[in-house]
């Protein structure tokens, strides 16, 4: 079977188009029109973070973009904890223009954008390298668009608004770039894992892979194409194991959640039964909470981080993010002021909900996993101690 | 057909007008920013909900029928 990061090893570097399709054969495009009903059946969600059906979203596009629509190859990745996008388009990228190309047709698009973030490199020169080994007419109608830096350039109304605007901030929706997109237009703004895995299934593949980023407290930390059915003690092992004993587990990077390492160490990382209990698979990341590490700590840096990334356009997420962050710093330094953590406690189901985009529901979730996994600590946190045995640097952040 | 709050979270600036003259459906957080009670607006407080729209500085409150959003 055909796999994401199938063939040579991705460190060797960027498959030529030669190379790829001696590998995978060429693209079936003449099945573009059968790949929906694939998608659907096969009940493919999307890599990106949200997890939203694949083919129900091409299909929505489909249904109104006549051949006018676009198609947005979404490889901003600003999750710091992620390098799985910039990996696989450093490695195959053809594999990623394959995806686009079959969206394209499938939905009826003439125009294909690849969304690359600024800092990812060498990611976005295999791009450009791919599509200058593609035909005349492909390079004719894709072209590639640095995405700025920043977590929420990637969101997808974000991601059309700076396309358009020069402006990577989020816009109110409705409309959905679905409906009004880049240039009016109707856009189906699509993760690059996502749309490779399209590439993989019109081959007859089954899409039972994915890739995660794992890190912390693991031996070998990095990107892994993983049999979504494998459990995590499994996909740890194939880490080279812990390297100290994990308390929890931070699922879909920040703006996941949180889990005791007991709740999912057996359980498989499918995407639909973690979501089935709760969790997230999100963008793939898998982060080991090492047990001596402090929880609070670790979330103290995360609410901080998603608070100076906020578009500052919608209140609750501008105020709410900043104020929550100060209070789980304040407990994270065992100096609460008092009432910090009943704030807390009531803010994490206040903000959800009430911005343009999902980013404080994204934060607010977080810490209210946090709230719930960490509780002891927050408890001991407000009386003003730290019961783990090294509390900082629980988390190496990327605060570029 | 049932009448919802849509608000562009984008546009609210956070006046708290809306709160003062519907208290019965919306909030205010501790920032100042409308929390909507979800569901429809009753008819008793329809009236009132328009009031509340109409009084919005920057036009961020709407009454939309149908789906909430």
């Amino acid at each position: 079977m055909a796999r994401l990061l199938g063939g040579p090893p991705p460190a060797a570097g960027a498959e030529s188009f030669g190379a790829h399709q001696d590998r995978l054969g060429a693209l079936p495009t003449a099945l573009a029109e059968r790949l929906i009903p694939q998608l659907e059946a096969l009940n493919l969600l999307g890599r990106g973070g949200a997890g939203f059906p694949v083919g129900r979203k091409w299909r929505a596009v489909a249904a109104r973009a006549n051949g006018k629509g676009v198609v947005l190859a979404n490889g901003a990745e600003g999750e710091p904890l992620s390098m799985k996008d910039r990996t696989l388009m450093a490695a195959r990228p053809h594999l990623v223009i394959d995806g686009a190309l079959l969206a394209a047709h499938a939905v009826g698009a003439d125009d294909i954008i690849f969304y690359v973030g600024i800092e990812h490199r060498a990611a976005e020169s295999a791009m450009r390298r791919a599509l200058a080994e593609r035909s005349a007419e492909l390079r004719g109608r894709a072209r590639l668009v640095q995405a700025p830096r920043g977590y929420v350039a990637g969101e997808e109304s974000a991601a059309v608004h700076f396309i358009d605007a020069g402006d990577p901030r989020p816009t109110t929706t409705p409309p959905r770039p679905f409906e009004r997109g880049v240039g009016g237009r109707p856009t189906l703004v699509q993760n690059v894992e996502s749309l490779a895995a399209a590439a993989l299934i019109a081959r007859g593949d089954d899409a039972s892979t994915g890739l995660v980023t794992l890190s912390g407290a693991v031996r070998r930390a990095g990107v892994q194409e993983i049999a979504l059915d494998a459990p995590l003690a499994g996909v740890a092992a194939a880490a080279g194991g812990p390297t100290r004993a994990a308390q929890a587990v931070l699922l879909g990077g920040y703006f996941g959640a949180f889990a005791h390492i007991d709740d999912v160490w057996a359980l498989p990382l499918q995407p639909r039964s973690l979501r089935a209990r709760g969790l997230p698979f999100g963008c793939g990341v898998i982060h080991f909470l090492a047990e001596d590490a402090c929880g609070v700590d670790a979330t103290g840096r995360i609410m901080s981080y998603l608070a100076s990334r906020s578009a500052r356009q919608c209140g609750p997420c501008l105020f709410g993010l900043e104020a929550i962050a100060s209070a789980t710093r304040r407990l994270a330094a065992t100096s609460p002021q008092p009432g910090d953590l009943d704030r807390l406690m009531r803010w994490s189901g206040q903000i959800a909900g009430r911005g343009a985009c999902k980013h404080p529901d994204g934060a607010a979730g977080l810490l209210r996993s946090a709230l719930t996994v960490f509780a002891d600590d927050f408890a001991a946190h407000a009386r003003r101690h730290c019961v783990r045995a090294s509390a900082p640097a629980a988390l190496a952040l990327a605060v570029a | 057909m049932d009448e919802h709050f849509v608000i562009d979270r984008i546009r609210c600036d956070g006046h708290g007008l809306c709160a003062e003259l519907l208290p019965e459906r919306i909030s205010l957080d501790d920032w100042g920013y409308p929390i909507i009670k979800a569901g429809a607006v009753s008819p008793q407080l329809l009236e009132n909900a328009r009031r509340a729209v109409d009084a919005c500085p920057v036009l961020a409150l709407k009454l939309a029928p149908g789906l909430e959003r």
